[in-house]
């Protein structure tokens, strides 16, 4: 039997790495991987606590996340295609035109 | 069930079945060369073996034997990793896939399938067959070769296109089974109309199988959609730079792919191991013994899968290869309607 | 002994942590992408521990299968190579590493000291495709059409913004010029 706080610190385990990774990482795509990684981690958190009240309204509720992830991954990549189109770079750093 | 006994049966049944596949994967090679050559108005293999029959474990030991060439520029980890993901990728589908009814040992029923009965079979058939993209496009890029790239990408987008028609047309089957577990289906096409027309999902969903086929042809790669992997497009595609045994298993993959592509068709569409006939209940009346029983209807199986591998090779031998704009376009505008199409009437057809 | 569902959550937990740290670890982000499929895969497994097969399978093909396969193209198409160390990059590393590890280490403590030490059995929910359908198409009826448009527009979207830009109006002319000079 698994207690349901070890549910939860794998969740949260994976949603730190999520934040780390986009905070520490300096290539687009990577940062956007990070992403993904902390909705993850919070689909597990909902899954764990959908089986600890009994609730199938969580379960539905990752499912509509993972929806919305495809989504903003589909529109988010072709924002870094047309990005890397014209700065011709995907390091983050780099793209700062608007900086003063 | 013990537990014992499940584990000492599951690994017995992995073992019958992954021999079973190899070979047969082998030996559908062999058939291939044949059926072409006959079509082709000529012999096919015949000089190792009588009719070729040997062939097969030639061709092994040729691949064995051959210099396992690693070229100096590729992604080393990928370039290895690639065929083994298309390789595990390709057997493990056949986990799930039901071949018969149960035989019973010592008054526990096992069921002649490698897991017990899954409530989602074919979802993680479905799953299973997205993961396998991966083998081509990684193959492609890691082998750090212009036309390698340009194959595998054109290979997976065209899997991935194909998989939403794949899905689509077997949604058609789910409804009229209620069910997505393979051994339901099945059991859902039991019975006859008029008395001897069996209740095949064939006969009830004529579009359903025909989308199925289509994109079951794309999946795997094989003619008319051959194109990522033809000889004379793009050199060779995605396995331009493998040698040897790696080569050998992405045919192998391929083959493996195919030889699924058929269970599935046969159990979601043809009545898995029903037979036309209904003789297991004269059998049954007349005392045949519990392993007839068991191992007849496995027997049809196999003889439905290997209808369609002929089905499969003899559209080979016949018709020439979409261009690529041509076979996007085909799954795109044609097939992903009609596959639309046939979802909401079988759905009306139901709701009536 | 402790029971083979703990082996099983540990197991997939394990590897998941290990995903997402080499994640982290990785220049290449092609490394990283696989690595992810790794996570997702070892999640999918702790979904079936829960009972919830249908998530576990829908993970597999939707996130496993088609949105990292299409992060695995981008990464194919653009060239991606390994990451350089900016300053940036630098004074990220040295106060961002320790700073999340704190913040977890502080939140997997009070996780583990203030909840109840209840026990989810294995499968606890069974989350079979018929009723997650039931609850889609009759409660959530509303999110599910939503989020059907959100998809058509998020396709449509992408199509517009990763197409090619139009050639520049100075194309035209030049040819003319050209073909002046050939003329003369």
């Amino acid at each position: 039997m698994v207690p349901l706080s070890y549910y939860l610190v794998l969740s949260g385990i994976l949603f730190a790495c999520g934040v780390a990774g986009f905070l520490i990482k300096r290539n687009i795509i990577t940062i956007f991987m990070s992403i993904e990684l902390m909705l993850n981690g919070v689909n597990l958190s909902f899954v764990a606590f959908a089986a600890h009240w009994h609730a199938l309204a969580g379960q539905v509720f990752v499912f509509f996340v993972m929806v919305v992830a495809a989504a903003e991954s589909a529109v988010g990549l072709a924002i870094i295609i047309a990005v890397y189109r014209t700065r011709e770079t995907l390091n983050v750093d780099h793209v700062n035109l608007l900086k003063l | 069930m013990p537990l014992w006994l499940y584990i000492v049966s599951s690994v017995v049944k992995s073992a019958i079945v992954l021999g079973v596949l190899l070979t047969a994967v082998a030996y559908t090679v062999w058939l291939e060369r044949k059926v072409v050559g006959h079509m082709q108005n000529r012999w096919g293999p015949t000089r190792v073996g009588p009719f070729g029959l040997l062939q097969p474990a030639a061709d092994g030991l040729k691949f064995l034997f051959k210099e396992d060439l690693t070229p100096p520029h590729v992604y080393k980890p990928l370039y290895i990793a690639a065929p083994m993901i298309a390789v595990i990728f390709a057997l493990t589908s056949i986990a799930v896939i039901p071949f018969g009814t149960y035989i019973t040992i010592d008054g526990y029923n096992i069921p002649l399938q490698i897991t017990t009965d899954v409530n989602t079979a074919l979802l993680l058939i479905l799953g299973v067959t997205s993961i396998g993209v991966y083998g081509v496009a990684l193959a492609g890029w890691s082998s750090n070769n212009k036309y390698s790239l340009l194959g595998g990408l054109r290979a997976s987008a065209q899997m991935v296109s194909y998989e939403i028609s794949l899905g689509l047309s077997l949604v058609g089957v789910l409804i009229l089974a209620g069910s997505f577990s393979l051994r339901d289906i099945v059991n859902a096409q039991g019975g006859y109309f008029l008395g001897f027309i069996p209740r095949w999902n064939f006969f009830l969903q004529p579009i359903g199988f025909f989308c199925y086929l289509m994109a079951a042809y794309a999946e795997t790669n094989r003619i008319p959609f051959d194109l990522p992997e033809a000889e004379t497009e793009l050199v060779a595609g995605y396995h331009t730079e493998y040698s040897a045994m790696k080569f050998a298993m992405f045919f192998m993959a391929e083959y493996a792919n195919m030889i699924t592509v058929a269970c599935l068709a046969t159990l979601l569409f043809f009545g898995g191991w029903l037979s036309p006939f209904n003789e297991n209940v004269w059998l049954q009346a007349h005392g045949a013994p519990q392993v007839v029983l068991a191992l007849l209807p496995v027997l049809w199986f196999a003889a439905k899968v290997v209808v369609f591998l002929f089905i499969y090779i003899w559209v080979r031998g016949t018709l020439p290869r979409f261009r690529y704009d041509q076979l996007m376009a085909f799954g795109w505008k044609f097939l992903l309607p009609l596959a639309l199409v046939n979802l909401i009437a079988t759905a009306i057809a139901v709701a009536w | 002994m402790i029971s083979i569902h703990l082996a099983l959550f540990l197991i997939f937990g394990v590897v998941a942590v290990a995903g997402a740290v080499n994640l982290l670890a990785q220049r290449h982000p092609i490394n990283a992408a696989l690595s992810l499929i790794a996570v997702m895969a070892a999640l999918a497994g702790e979904y079936m521990l829960l009972g919830a097969e249908f998530l576990a399978a829908v993970q597999v093909i939707v996130y496993a299968g088609a949105i990292m396969v299409l992060f695995v193209f981008v990464i194919m198409l653009l060239n991606a190579g390994v990451e350089e160390r900016t300053e940036g990059s630098r004074v990220a590393i040295i106060f961002g590493i320790p700073g999340v590890l704190l913040g977890s280490i502080l939140v997997a403590w009070v996780i583990l000291r203030y909840s109840e030490t209840e026990a989810v059995p294995a499968g606890a929910l069974p989350g079979a495709p018929s009723t997650i359908g039931q609850l889609l198409f009759h409660e959530f009826l509303l999110p599910f059409e939503i989020t059907s448009i959100l998809i058509l527009i998020a396709i449509m979207g992408a199509v517009v913004l990763a197409s090619k830009p139009e050639p520049a109006a100075g194309g035209p002319s030049k040819k003319l010029a050209t073909e002046q000079k050939v003329n003369d």
